[in-house]
């Protein structure tokens, strides 16, 4: 197996486990900006993980359903969930000025007892596994430019065009309309905010909401493409951390977390692909699963110092 | 020395008071879901009583099961009061738990028991230690926020484990746990099993109340607390007042990852005797709930332990109700978001004791009205005091059936 081949097969994976991590850090970019620290993207995105895969179940175990539409419809639910779990931080952040990242934690847990408890009541076991979720496909001329065509649009998921796509849509509302440029305000400095007639509450719950919404679908995104199945013992295995982490090490910048992401979704990839590559075999299955763990260890080390933190992240207003 | 409440003075909402109404609201939390799919909660809950208290045997493994989160929550607390975040308990559990599982099947049987067990708890807390203070240095020397390094900390612990359980301490027959440890290596205590009728009970418990005291005494009583303290209640005030900021932050993570690192000491090689490839303990994050609802004072932390015992060993019996296990960590989450919460909590019972102390006034004025009585309220005695309220409650009444 040549150098190559490695590379065309590690790469298509990695993008498919960068994707949740990217909107899961763009969840965390929207909510820390507006100046509310958000440690429950892990309970978010598992959250997202349950609800697509229990709505996904019931769908596709109806005759004759569209398995397309079932996913599609699937995500959607998973957005929406999330999304209203994250009520419950905004709530205990915003109006009760309780400690965030406590809140954080607590939303954490509640998610993963939730799940697990309505997992049990629905399957029995605690695990549900979707019959289908998103099939790769190549994508029409462009797959067929050398080099980067096997790279980027070889067998790839269209979840993964639709987040960047977010993302991209992203960069222009935080950094190119007054909106954006309001909700930055509103995690820097929000009492001048205030002065000019913002309303900063309203602000920072479009925030957390929008974290909410965005780390479910990252959650879906992980069921749909490389998961397959919410599975009660392992949860999402810290990757809601991991999401955190790239959004600390991307300094809060929406390049700068799709780079962040980017190496984490590659240290992931080399932590799962071990199995597959003959270069790896060596190498013990435990070095191999704490590699991204320590990578992003030593990437935090790097990016912690000059810290980009929003400056009122962290603060009731 | 507790300060008793004067009858004309207004009340204000107590740690206690707002623990226990999370406590409250959590169970009530558990209610609705239970009731949502469609089952009986009090049947749920006496079964959870029943499971965790009904007989010695009962009594002793739920002490088992409290024995880890009152040294976690500890940890926890510890953290807390000294201005951490210490979500890494899971992690520290693990390492303490692999290095006691190691030294038992390598120290020689005939080290004598008392050295033994000396042994393996210094050595797990020396590594438990050395693992808090690796996020402890990285937040005092690279400003990595210790709630992201602490969980990136348990999962490179999990893996460390899941690599050194097959290479030391495998169990060949099942290959993914270890080989259980004899019973004269773990923590186990015969004349503790006899009195109960429980395994899972252990002298881990007498470890964990002398922590309790320990733990309490350091930030008590010692200039170590003191410093410790004064970093987590103001950073920037503590280094002008000469205080070494960054070693404390060091400090004082090293000494919760050494309880955490115990707790699991007591989990992996008292509790039970074996360890598991590719498990991650959900007590570390009990821990969390545990500390909170304790107040973060060891007192505290102590019989929130006890509660949360009762909760997570009664709800095995919950499964001939048909209602799932989960239900009992739903209520722990329940309850450490209304905790962290606590100001609205305390907002509703001080305005509660807003409004009875002005019903108390209003009474008070009216009997004294009625009487002509014009010395201050103050200068009466206890008893006239409670005589006029009564009085007056009975005044404003009829006036009101009056009207």
């Amino acid at each position: 197996m040549g150098f190559w081949d490695i590379i065309t097969s590690i790469i298509p994976s990695a993008i498919a486990y960068t994707m949740p991590l990217l909107m899961g850090a763009l969840g965390g970019l929207y909510s820390e900006r507006s100046g509310v620290t958000n440690l429950c993207i892990e309970g978010l995105m598992l959250f997202g993980v349950f609800s697509s895969a229990a709505t996904i179940v019931k769908l596709q175990a109806i005759p004759g359903f569209s398995f397309t539409l079932a996913v599609i419809i699937g995500i959607g639910v998973a957005m929406l969930s999330s999304m209203l779990l994250s009520v419950l931080h905004g709530i205990a952040a915003i109006n009760l000025r309780a400690n965030q990242v406590i809140s954080g934690t607590a939303i954490n847990m509640l998610s993963t007892a939730i799940t697990l408890f309505l997992a049990q009541t629905i399957t029995g076991s605690g695990n549900i596994t979707i019959v289908r979720g998103v099939l790769r496909a190549d994508i029409p001329l462009l797959s067929s430019i050398p080099v980067i065509g096997p790279l980027f649009f070889h067998n790839t998921y269209w979840t993964t065009w639709i987040c960047l796509l977010i993302w991209g849509a992203s960069w222009f509302l935080l950094y190119k309309t007054s909106f954006g440029l309001r909700l930055r305000a509103c995690g820097e400095h929000p009492s001048a905010v205030a002065s000019a007639g913002v309303n900063v509450h309203k602000m920072r719950y479009i925030g957390v909401l929008a974290s909410g919404l965005l780390s479910g679908l990252g959650g879906a995104c992980i069921l749909v493409t490389y998961a397959g199945e919410y599975n009660a013992g392992s949860g999402i295995n810290g990757l809601g951390f991991l999401a955190i982490a790239a959004l600390i090490f991307g300094q809060w910048k929406p390049l700068g977390i799709l780079g962040s992401t980017f190496f984490f979704g590659l240290c992931m990839t080399i932590a799962n692909m071990g199995k597959v590559f003959p270069v790896f075999q060596s190498i013990p299955a435990g070095y191999l699963g704490m590699f991204p763990y320590v990578a992003t260890l030593i990437a935090l080390i790097f990016s912690s110092r000059r810290s980009a933190a929003p400056l009122a992240s962290g603060e009731p207003f | 020395m507790k300060k008793k409440i004067a009858l004309l003075e207004e009340r204000k909402a107590s740690p206690l008071l707002v623990s226990l109404s999370a406590v409250v609201l959590g169970i009530a939390a558990g209610c609705v879901f239970i009731l949502l799919i469609g089952k009986n909660p009090f049947s749920g809950f006496e079964k959870i009583l029943f499971g965790a208290l009904s007989n010695t045997r009962r009594i002793g493994n739920t002490i088992g099961m409290s024995t880890q989160l009152i040294l976690i929550g500890l940890s926890v607390a510890f953290a807390f009061k000294t201005g951490l975040f210490n979500i890494g308990a899971s992690g520290q559990m693990l390492i303490g738990g692999i290095t006691g599982s190691i030294l038992a099947f390598y120290i020689p049987m005939s080290v004598p028991r008392p050295l033994y067990l000396l042994i393996i708890i210094i050595a797990s807390m020396l590594t438990g230690a050395f693992w808090g203070f690796i996020s402890g240095f990285l937040k005092a020397k690279f400003n990595v926020h210790e709630v992201v390094s602490t969980i990136m900390l348990n999962w490179i612990a999990y893996w460390i484990v899941y690599d050194f359980i097959p290479r030391f301490i495998i169990d060949p027959t099942i290959s993914v746990k270890s080989k259980p440890i004899e019973t004269m290596h773990t923590l186990r205590a015969e004349w503790l099993s006899k009195l109960t009728g429980s395994f899972s009970i252990n002298y881990g418990i007498f470890i964990a109340i002398i922590m309790c005291i320990v733990i309490w005494f350091i930030l008590e009583k010692t200039t170590l607390g003191f410093s410790l303290k004064a970093v987590g209640s103001n950073k920037f005030c503590a280094e002008y007042a000469g205080i070494k900021v960054e070693r404390s932050i060091m400090i004082s993570m090293a000494i919760a990852g050494a309880l955490s690192s115990l707790a699991g000491l007591t989990y992996y090689c008292g509790y039970s005797t074996i360890m598991e490839m590719g498990k991650m303990p959900g007590e570390g994050y009990d821990g969390i709930a545990v500390a909170l609802l304790g107040n973060c004072s060891p007192c505290g932390v102590f019989f929130a332990a006890l509660f949360f015992g009762i909760l997570k060993m009664g709800k095995g019996s919950l499964a001939a109700t048909g209602i799932p296990t989960e239900i009992a960590d739903t209520i722990i989450a329940t309850i450490i978001y209304f905790t962290a919460t606590n100001v609205i909590l305390a907002k509703f019972w001080n305005s509660r004791f807003h409004t009875s102390f002005e019903k108390k006034m209003s009474y008070l004025s009216a009997a004294m009205a009625k009487h002509g009585d014009s010395t201050p309220p103050g200068k009466l005695t206890e008893a006239a005091q409670k005589a006029y309220i009564k009085e007056g409650r009975m005044i404003l009444k009829a006036k009101k059936e009056a009207e």
